[in-house]
């Protein structure tokens, strides 16, 4: 049993005008196996909280702290979370040139746990959760996001997260920009990764959609840089009928 | 018409000179065999302005030794290696120098060697041509190359030692023809090398030109390709890194003298450590009668530290209307912070991310070479030169 932490967190970016702050007092704390929705609307922090976790270099940490089983992931380079055992789904994972699926997912998994993986199991494993996911085979053969679809990206990201095992997965608007055909092979393969693994999520999403085909065991209203009321699944669906009007000030 | 733009970037400085660059018009440039035909080198003519004389290291000098001793290759059925005088009709026929280097090296190689494929032959292993430098006394060489018609072959020239060489190579390809080129310039430090590249492109011929420039102090590369027979096809490729203190120029050239032929030049480079200096001055003309002409160029560079510089300048001059297509692009920049952040959070390391995605940008025009041994034995040196910063 794994645990995460999130106390009081304060995040603030360097812009134009000067320094901005966004995250207002985060406090959530996430289990393995619990999956919890952070909704809300745009520009409340969502992506802002996301990166946070994972350790982005453009947003600073002025207040408050991130463990994970007590240690202090504000201390730890990107690499170094992502090692721990933290996963980020991004938003809008960027193209690398010359860089293969194939060869990005080896060299992220040797990273990961430390060795290389044993070639015969690991191409097996790969071409499995790449069905899981309606993922063509000659993908691997393809520049990492080069060119993909909008949906090809967000498979490509979970494809990741089921092979790289982490403890915990931040899911930052997975759904979004998927038809419904592609959001259920997407939740199918969250659904997967956290029965198989006993994975905690934090599924960041704007819309209830999502909520149909992975259940969350908490909900937490995000506004304006800090969770605003949570509660059970019960939630979303008041949300659903009420969207975020009562919480964002006039 | 004419259409010029450029992209500088040094530092975190960025210049955009637009359009309207003064230009030269390519073809015009004076032509000679004669190294007394050209002016003494000065950094104010636009030819030699990123350059310091200094680093030719007296290749513009009116006297040249000669390499021939140095020059390696086996010989291989369907193919004739010949050393000619350089005086002899089957030299200077496909291009003549353009510059003081090119004419200095033209005057005082006086043996050229004629490498000759054969008419309808099809090579299936590369030919190979080993240039070996061993030592610092500035020389000349002149090859020139002719595919006939229907032959189909490889040539990996590669030059590496220590050398001081100024050098001129005529590329005739023949009417339905098929050639890929490459030369490699892999030279130990101390070393210069100031190369013009001369191809000519038969009817419904294919030449598939590369160069990939990795070791020397000055490697300046003129590569220029003539369209002279209708339906033909030429793909310009290059790739380079120079560190700390190298100069690596290339300024390709495409003349569209022929109708409905096509021209693809992708060159990319990175630079690290101080005064690292690239510079990619890419021409294509198309001229009155290259009606249905498609051509696209595109220069990129990597800055991966401070004290880098990268000069980029693209022009294209369209004299016909009637064209398929052309375009240009060109860009300098430094690392793309989002790509590094990407794969540290898939837990690989700063120095692991940086290496994959600088490895993934240049072995790209590597692999297209097609040319197994190079592009592994290349990639390596690309490895070193980044396990360096
Ligand atoms: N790098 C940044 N520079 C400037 N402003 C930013 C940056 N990132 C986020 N913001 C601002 O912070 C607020 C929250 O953004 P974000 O976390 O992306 O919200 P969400 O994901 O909920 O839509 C927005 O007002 C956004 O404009
Ligand atoms: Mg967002």
């Amino acid at each position: 049993m794994a645990i995460l932490q999130i106390k009081n967190l304060h995040v603030s970016v360097d812009t134009d005008q000067g320094t901005k702050g966004i995250l207002k007092g985060v406090d959530l704390t996430i289990r393995s196996g619990e999956i919890h929705a952070v909704m809300g609307p745009n520009g409340s922090g969502k992506s802002t909280l996301a990166y946070s976790i994972a350790g982005h270099p453009k947003y600073q940490v002025t207040d408050g702290e991130i463990l994970l089983d007590g240690e202090n992931v504000l201390e730890m380079s990107v690499d170094e979370r992502a090692r721990a055992g933290l996963f980020l789904a991004m938003q809008y994972p960027v193209e690398i040139p010359g860089v293969s699926v194939s060869n990005f997912l080896r060299t992220a998994k040797t990273a990961i746990t430390g060795e290389a993986p044993a070639l015969r199991t690991w191409i097996k494993e790969v071409r499995e959760s790449m069905d899981n996911l309606k993922m063509d085979p000659t993908f691997s053969e393809r520049n990492v996001n080069e060119g993909f679809s909008g949906g090809e990206k967000k498979r490509h990201e979970i494809l990741q997260m089921e092979l790289l095992k982490p403890r915990f997965a931040v899911l930052d608007e997975t759904d979004s920009g998927l038809d419904v055909d592609a959001l259920k092979i997407v939740s199918e393969g969250v659904n997967r990764a956290h029965t198989a693994n006993d994975l905690g999520v934090l599924l960041i999403t704007h819309y209830t959609r999502i909520l149909k085909y992975i259940k969350p065991d908490f909900v937490h209203v995000f506004v304006d840089g800090k969770v605003a009321e949570q509660g059970g699944a019960e939630l979303a669906d008041r949300l659903e009928a009420e969207g975020y009007d009562r919480y964002v000030k006039a | 018409m004419t259409d010029s733009s450029a992209n500088v970037q040094h530092g975190l400085i960025e210049h955009s000179h637009g359009a309207g660059v003064p230009l030269q018009i390519r073809s015009d440039r004076p032509r000679s065999k004669s190294v007394s035909d050209f002016a003494a080198i000065d950094q104010r003519q636009d030819l030699w302005r990123y350059l310091d004389s200094s680093a030719l290291k007296g290749l513009d000098a009116d006297v040249l030794a000669e390499y021939k001793n140095e020059v390696q290759f086996a010989e291989t059925a369907g193919v004739t290696f010949t050393w000619i005088e350089s005086t002899d009709s089957r030299v200077g026929l496909i291009g003549l120098p353009e510059d003081r280097v090119a004419a200095a090296a033209y005057t005082n190689a006086s043996k050229t060697l004629l490498v000759e494929i054969a008419m309808d032959v099809v090579l299936v292993e590369p030919l190979r041509i080993n240039i070996v430098g061993s030592s610092n006394t500035a020389s000349a060489l002149h090859l020139v190359i002719v595919a006939n018609k229907f032959s189909d072959a490889t040539i990996v020239l590669e030059h590496s030692g220590l050398g001081v060489l100024g050098e001129n190579i005529e590329i005739d390809v023949q009417d339905e023809a098929k050639l890929n080129f490459v030369s490699v310039q892999n030279w130990e430090s101390g070393s210069s090398h100031v190369a013009a590249h001369y191809s000519r492109l038969g009817r419904s011929s294919y030449l598939k030109h590369s160069v990939a420039t990795f070791g020397g102090d000055l490697v300046r590369i003129t590569p220029v390709s003539t369209f002279t027979g209708s339906g033909a096809e030429v793909e310009m490729n290059g790739v380079y890194f120079a560190d700390a203190g190298q100069h690596i120029e290339n300024r390709p050239f495409v003349d569209h003298a022929a109708p409905n032929c096509k021209s693809r030049v992708t060159y990319k480079g990175a630079l690290q450590g101080n005064k690292a200096h690239t510079v990619w001055i890419g021409d294509v003309l198309i001229r009155v009668v290259a009606e249905g002409t498609d051509t696209y160029e595109l220069n990129r560079n990597l800055l991966l530290t401070d004290g880098a510089r990268a000069d980029s300048v693209p022009n294209l001059e369209i004299e016909t209307g009637e064209i398929e297509g052309a375009g240009h692009a060109s860009a300098s920049g430094r690392f793309d912070d989002e790509q590094l952040f990407y794969l540290q959070a898939r837990g690989i390391t700063v120095d692991e991310a940086r290496r994959l995605v600088v490895l993934g940008f240049l072995v790209d025009i590597l692999q297209r070479t097609g040319v197994e041994d190079v592009i592994e034995r290349m990639t390596s040196v690309l490895e070193d030169k980044l396990g360096r910063s």
